[in-house]
């Protein structure tokens, strides 16, 4: 195995000033988008928006300490909304498009998909 | 339980209960206005115990660092002791230099304090009344001026600006604290394009912020749009056009919902915003006034295309009256 491919995607698509841009992209997509943009609405955008940049930085293999039982806790009141499937996918959807307008790699944008699908039960809290 | 002691006396709260509440509700005074963490005024400081990391969010890290909190954020802990006292230290004494009226609702306020007062345009103040009242103001003025102005809105029953409207005379004497706030313009990138929004006394800000950024040499297109429910509403649309005159980059719009004219579009603020700013990609925004309208506005604009880091929001917020909590100066600022 080389040396690029231990490199996490997050490494490889340039750390932390990548993310600050991906989160833009990515955040005005879920609330555009009028299935879920409810669950995103929060009068304080900046708050909403680390949140996003921290749920970015987790899937693509970044620094973050964040749990499976910080997702679950997190997300609880949503469920409570109805949060389900359906919008997972949503969600699932915009990232992969948001990952393939910042030009990331098919390869990449699998694997951090993958990565986002694993959180699925932690989210939904099953 | 947690406990407060404040001057010497002990006071209880009760499970959730912010400091704040917990004092109004046995009778010690301490200013406040919004009791949203927002406007500053309920400024205490901790002389010992621990306080939640949730009470000093927003503070600048000299006042963090001196143990200063605000006490509508501050929800301490069962078993948390904690000793407080005022943030009078903080307060600039100032008086009235001058009272004018801008418009039937909005009166300016020029105040001069003792000692000059470091800001920048577009920031907010407490006023503080002899008797402890206070509201919150955001500054219409430049550092370089001899006073500070401020745009009072006339409340229907508010108490401060009754009294500025009614009562006051120039050389009253008042208090001044602060500054806070981040809705201020960073000089830098002169060729950026600039939007600022606001409705009602949110002009206020934007008037300082727009003649800061003039003077700073900005070269870049400056859109200002000032919205309000009928042409009384507006106010300094003289000045402006005279501005606009004298700097063809600065482009002002006044809008209203109802009565337009020749020289006043009609229609909702974001529409025209919309239509004369339709790709504000790259462009950096203010937004103050009225608070639902200006949250809508922003998270408008971040689907347009304008960065969060480039929005630039005072929302302001209904003043609350200390026990029954009814909104007595709405918008006060």
């Amino acid at each position: 195995m080389s040396v690029a491919e231990e490199k996490s995607v997050y490494e490889q698509l340039g750390g932390a000033p990548a993310m600050a841009a991906a989160v833009e992209v990515f955040y005005r997509k879920v609330l555009a988008d009028e299935r879920i943009s409810h669950f995103f609405e929060d009068v304080d955008m900046e708050r909403q928006s680390a949140k996003q940049k921290a749920f970015l930085t987790l899937v693509t293999g970044g620094p973050v300490h964040y749990s499976g039982r910080d997702m679950r806790a997190g997300h609880a009141p949503l469920v409570r909304r109805g949060l389900n499937d359906t919008h997972f996918d949503a969600v699932a959807g915009h990232l992969k498009e948001t990952l393939e307008e910042l030009g990331v790699p098919a390869p990449l944008v699998a694997k951090v998909l993958a990565i986002a699908e694993s959180t699925r039960a932690d989210v939904l809290n099953r | 339980m947690a406990k407060v002691k404040h001057e010497s006396s002990w006071y209880p709260l009760e499970p959730g209960e912010s400091v704040l509440d917990a004092l109004l509700r046995q009778c010690v005074s301490i200013p406040n206005a919004c009791r949203a963490g927002a406007c500053q005024s309920c400024l205490m400081r901790a002389v010992s115990g621990t306080l939640p990391e949730a009470a000093q969010v927003g503070l600048k890290d000299t006042l963090r660092a001196q143990g200063y909190f605000l006490a509508c954020a501050c929800r301490p802990p069962e078993g948390t002791a904690l000793e407080v006292t005022g943030a009078e230290a903080l307060r600039v004494p100032a008086r009235i230099s001058a009272l004018t009226p801008l418009s039937d609702s909005v009166l300016s306020v020029r105040l001069r304090t003792d000692i000059p007062l470091a800001y920048h345009a577009g920031q907010y103040i407490s006023l503080v009344r002899a008797d402890g009242l206070t509201r919150s103001y955001s500054l219409a003025s430049l550092p370089r001026e001899d006073t500070l102005e401020l745009h009072v809105r006339l409340q229907p029953g508010g108490a401060m600006s009754g009294w500025l409207a009614r009562e006051a005379r120039p050389g009253d004497r008042l208090q001044v604290q602060g500054p806070a706030g981040t809705c201020f313009y960073v000089p830098g990138r002169p060729e950026q394009p600039l939007l600022l929004a606001g409705t009602g006394t949110g002009l206020a800000p934007l008037y300082g912020i727009v003649r800061d950024a003039l003077e700073a040499g900005h070269s870049g297109p400056i859109w200002l749009f000032h919205g309000a429910r009928t042409p009384s509403g507006l106010y300094l649309t003289q000045a402006l056009r005279a501005l606009a005159e004298r700097h063809p980059s600065l482009h002002y719009r006044p809008c209203v919902l109802e009565g337009g004219s020749r020289d006043v579009a009609e229609g909702a603020l974001d529409v025209l915003i919309r239509s004369e700013c339709p790709k504000p990609v790259g462009w950096r925004a203010w937004l103050c006034g009225d608070g639902p309208l200006v949250l809508s506005l922003r998270k408008k604009l971040f689907l347009a295309g304008l960065s969060l880091k480039e929005l630039h929001v005072d929302a302001f917020l209904p003043s609350v009256a200390p026990v029954q909590r009814v909104t007595t100066d709405a918008g006060a600022r």
